[in-house]
């Protein structure tokens, strides 16, 4: 999977507030919109729903497959499009943009089971198992 | 009505203060690695000593996106004299650790962010993170007129090196 258009591993979690507390506890971040239904109703949102941060961890999960234990990510950016509510099974994907000098260039996004987009960024990573073509 | 005032405006490319992490441990560095992973397993090169010991980096690292900063810091520098005390979750934190009105919106939203890493971070090292104020913008969105703030943070570990370069953006309506 080095090619240009080539998709890389996806990583697929389903999301709840499970997943949500054990995040908050390890980055203190216990923000009532992710603990309490009620807390993100009043912000106009159909559900409690997950941090910016944890989808942040998902996408570098998924690119330290692709990379390797050896391999390092260089550069990651996203915007968040849409909240990830509970219940939720998100997938975090990738698609290879460029390949240069065994750095690779992908387009990174997160997307719930129906498809919608969650986030969407850019990431550069240098693969440990990259090989020329 | 924009909600940017000069104030805040005026304000872009503040250095606002310097934060040092407690020195990492490889708790730290498990306990973070079984949460982002869960309910799966975390990949043997940030719990098993014996595994990672056989990776480039010869030990265990942390994952990229590791927060030696949660909870709490044994050393925070604040460079604005007449910043205001921050208070939990309250959207008007960035403006007052300028020591500024906010602008008084009622709620606040992750809207990305984007880094560049450096070095990785291991047991040991001790984190010096350094902030500063990025650009404000807004936007209509479905939620009514949208403020952008962003905020700058470089971290390097003890030996200097840089660890990342992070551009956070916060949404506030």
């Amino acid at each position: 999977m080095t090619s240009v258009g080539d998709s890389i591993h996806p990583y697929v979690v389903t999301t709840t507030v499970e997943n949500w507390n054990r995040f908050a506890a390890i980055n203190d971040e216990f923000i009532p919109h992710s603990m309490d239904d009620q807390a993100a109703i009043s912000e106009g949102f159909p559900s409690a729903f997950g941090m910016g941060n944890i989808q942040w961890a998902y996408l570098h999960n998924m690119l330290r497959t692709f990379a390797g234990v050896n391999g390092t990510i260089m550069k990651l950016e996203i915007q968040f499009r849409r909240p990830n509510t509970k219940g939720q099974t998100l997938t975090a994907q990738g698609k290879i943009t460029a390949v240069t000098d065994g750095v690779i260039s992908l387009d990174i996004w997160t997307q719930d089971q129906e498809g919608n987009q969650l986030a969407h960024g850019s990431a550069v990573v240098r693969p440990s198992t990259w090989v020329p073509a | 009505m924009s909600n940017i005032s000069e104030a805040m405006q005026a304000a872009v490319g503040t250095v606002t203060g310097r934060t040092t992490s407690y020195p990492i441990s490889e708790s730290d560095i498990r306990k973070w690695a079984l949460a982002v992973y869960w309910p799966g397993q975390p990949p043997a090169m940030f719990i098993d000593p014996a595994a990672a010991a056989k990776t480039v980096h010869g030990g265990i690292v942390a994952p990229e996106e590791f927060n030696p900063f949660a909870w709490i810091a044994p050393a925070h520098e604040a460079f604005i004299k007449n910043a205001g005390k921050l208070e939990n979750n309250n959207p008007d934190n960035p403006e007052i650790a300028l020591g500024m009105s906010g602008p008084g919106l009622k709620f606040q939203l992750n809207g990305g962010m984007s880094v560049e890493y450096g070095v990785r971070m291991r047991a040991g090292d001790v984190i010096t993170s350094e902030s500063s104020v990025g650009e404000y913008s807004e936007r209509e969105g479905r939620l009514g007129l949208m403020l952008f703030s962003r905020g700058i943070s470089t971290w390097t570990n003890q030996k200097g090196e840089m660890v990342k370069r992070t551009t956070g953006t916060l949404i506030r309506y």
